[in-house]
């Protein structure tokens, strides 16, 4: 895969912004005509988004795209990955370079209202921890005073570390670097004390890239709300629909029990609310622009958002994160869809 | 070298470059409207107001103290600053290194010369990203923890966690010492100077390196006696994960030191090593036959004639350096460019970091290349 240098990437997406006219809305038609959806995803965060060696995407992230292409596009292979870096991911969207960013990113005010994109859903409930040797015995974050602690810069983890730092006055040396692998390598060769960043992407590092992973413990405290989710451009209202309902009509298949494996047999379910979700009675899909199917066919490309974690970063993967926070409504997480009909 | 805009100049330009310059202009104000405007219609903010903002994030290394709630433009002068240090003090080695394998390329030993050439090619011929890289793997996996950290005697510690030595504690008798210091180098000036000296008297040429050598330590050792002999020193020592106290070089500091030194030296070496060559045999050998040795030949009349040679493309060499150390963001250094980073991603102004990064290193650029010129100056003029 060819790498693009950072800034030649930033600024041919800035050259783009100055060279021309803005196209708002109808990226619906657009995606259609032109048969791909382009989605922005992370350069590697084995669960969230990984390349394997033939060039394969998969991931919690990688998902939400599929099934967002099998839901407009009737095929969840109709997609395009941009791999992009921290710094790179929303200049990127903001020029139209993306339809879509589906890149482990947290959701916060000012990135809502003040960068022209807006955030449609939470797909991942999460929050800022620490790693940090066994050796080491520490058991709590506020032992950390005076560590220095390995960064990925363009994180709203930088700000979340230095907040904590202020609070209980730790002092801590923060070392920012440009790439997660160069972050990674950094705290493995013994750099820094600690590793910081939201508590998914430290499982998901300990379980892919320790050398070890058992010489390695995550701290308990989180010393932040990290809500994960895809972003779109601002300005089209009939696209931000599309990608909300696609994820939502995944969070009620899971709560209905449909599953990739049985979505085909639910049609013949009794159930009306089964029945709207997988287009076997109303059209729910001519509303949002699309067809009777498309929920069905989203389903049928990743499975329900419960399978799609277990399968990405839960118990059936290697990294096997607690659904904690993450699970439906009814199950004492936060997951929670409005209602399909 | 930028020459100054003189009115002659300015009446000279024809008017083709007129007609480019307006086009320039126009399509430059064309992209900046656009921009403006598209930004506009999809909600984007923009300006300059967020460098009076709270930065919100701490940085590691800063030769003043920097708090999370200083505002950016606080931030960008910290990073500003360690693109400085990290170039000015490579300049420095990278051309006290150059010279030496310059000029060990024309040594009669065949070993040496052999050497020389040998790190010329190596240095200038692999990728500085890697180089960089190396010395920041060599420093973070060769290194012990800061915990099992090699202790020398004086308090200097050597681990992962960098370099950290003991720093004196400013007392006023170090006042005195610096006047010494000063006294001292004046007086080295005067012997020189002075109309009475060996030269004057016999011709002999004295050396100008000997009295300052012995004269400046001198004073400044009679300024710290007579300042009361202060010693103070404030002490690293193991803390509970790092070392604490005292003065630190950080691995990321170092490595990218490293990179730059060792790498542009292999550039100034030939840079050297063609001025060296420009000077004509005959300059040589008439040295030669003065009876000057060969050091004094070099340093008298080599040196001075090919300087005038090596200033523009040394220059070029500085420039490079101070550009390259923008590398740095990817070994975690927290200079100009990383500070930046954060801060385009912290408030989402792309077009205005990036407008500071290019009006930065420009400046700095811009700023060396007149200080060269101005050095260079003398030079120019003795040649006539």
């Amino acid at each position: 895969m060819r790498r693009l240098n950072g800034y030649t990437f930033v600024l041919g997406c800035l050259l783009t912004l100055c060279l021309f006219e803005a196209q708002a809305g109808k990226l619906l038609e657009s995606i259609q005509q032109r048969g791909q959806l382009i989605c922005g995803v992370n350069t590697g965060l084995p669960g969230f988004s990984q390349a394997d060696n033939q060039g394969r995407w998969s991931g919690l992230d990688i998902d939400l795209c599929k099934a967002v292409a099998a839901a407009i596009l009737k095929d969840p292979n109709k997609v395009k990955y941009v791999p992009l870096n921290a710094q790179q991911r929303f200049t990127a969207l903001q020029s139209g370079e993306v339809d879509l960013l589906s890149r482990n990113t947290t959701w916060t005010l000012s990135r809502d209202a003040s960068l022209g994109i807006v955030f449609s859903v939470v797909t991942f409930y999460d929050g800022q921890g620490f790693m940090v040797t066994k050796k080491s015995q520490i058991k709590n974050a506020r032992q950390l005073k005076n560590a220095t602690v390995c960064v990925q810069s363009g994180t709203t983890t930088e700000k979340n570390l230095s907040d904590f730092s202020k609070k209980y006055q730790l002092n801590i040396k923060p070392v920012v670097f440009e790439k997660l692998e160069a972050a990674n390598t950094a705290y493995f060769s013994g750099r820094c004390q600690a590793y910081t960043t939201d508590a998914s992407g430290l499982a998901s590092i300990r379980a892919k890239e320790a050398p070890d992973p058992n010489q390695h413990v995550l701290l308990p405290e989180l010393i932040s709300k990290e809500p994960l989710g895809p972003a779109i451009r601002r300005g089209d209202d009939e696209f931000f629909s599309i990608l909300k309902w696609t994820f939502y009509a995944l969070l009620e298949a899971e709560e209905y029990g449909i599953t990739q494996e049985n979505v085909e047999k639910m049609k013949q379910s009794p159930e009306p609310t089964i029945k709207r979700i997988i287009g076997s009675s109303e059209d729910m899909g001519k509303m949002l622009g699309l067809d009777k199917d498309w929920a069905n066919r989203a389903i049928k490309a990743v499975g329900n958002y419960g399978e799609i974690f277990d399968r990405n970063v839960g118990a059936q993967s290697s990294i096997k994160l607690p659904r904690g926070l993450n699970n439906l409504w009814n199950k004492g997480g936060l997951q929670y869809a409005p209602p399909i009909r | 070298m930028p020459a100054p805009l003189s009115a002659k100049s300015v009446a000279s330009l024809n008017r083709w470059s007129v007609v480019l310059i307006v086009i320039s202009l126009l399509s430059l104000g064309y992209l900046a409207h656009n921009a403006a405007h598209n930004m506009q219609i999809r909600g984007i903010h923009s300006g300059f107001g967020f460098l009076w903002e709270s930065a919100g994030f701490d940085i590691g290394e800063s030769i003043f103290s920097f708090d999370s709630a200083d505002p950016y433009w606080v931030a960008i002068t910290v990073g500003l600053s360690n693109t400085l240090r990290v170039a000015l003090l490579g300049i420095v080695l990278s051309t006290v290194l150059g010279v030496m394998i310059g000029v060990g390329r024309f040594s009669p030993n065949k070993l040496l010369r052999a050497l020389c050439r040998l790190y010329v090619d190596a240095m200038r011929n692999v990728p500085l990203l890697l180089q960089l890289l190396m010395w920041y793997w060599i420093i973070t996996q060769t290194l012990p923890l800061p915990e099992e950290a090699w202790h020398m005697s004086g308090g200097f510690y050597l681990s992962k966690a960098g370099f950290n030595f003991p720093i004196p504690v400013w007392e006023n008798g170090y006042l005195w010492a610096l006047i010494g210091c000063g006294l001292g180098l004046f007086a080295g000036l005067c012997w020189r100077a002075y109309p009475g000296s060996p030269f004057h008297k016999t011709g002999s040429t004295p050396s100008l390196l000997w009295p300052l050598l012995v004269l400046i330590p001198a004073g400044t050792l009679l300024g710290w006696l007579l300042g009361g002999a202060p010693h103070e020193a404030q002490f690293p020592h193991p803390g509970i994960f790092t070392i604490e106290g005292g003065g630190a070089l950080t691995p990321e500091f170092l490595a990218i030191l490293f990179a730059l030194t060792f790498y542009t030296a292999g550039f100034i070496a030939e840079v050297v090593r063609g001025g060296i060559q420009s000077v004509e045999r005959g300059q040589w050998e008439a040295a030669q036959c003065l009876g000057l040795n060969r050091i004094k030949v070099i340093r008298l009349i080599i040196l001075p004639q090919a300087l005038r040679v090596m200033i523009p493309p040394l220059t070029n060499q500085y420039l490079n350096l101070t550009k390259n150390s923008s590398l740095a963001v990817a070994i975690g250094y927290p200079d100009l460019v990383s500070i930046l980073n954060t801060s385009i991603n912290q408030t989402g102004r792309a077009i205005e970091c990036v407008a500071l990064i290019m009006a930065c290193y420009l400046a700095l650029s811009l700023a060396l290349a007149s200080f060269m010129h101005w050095v260079a100056r003398p030079l120019k003029q003795s040649a006539h």
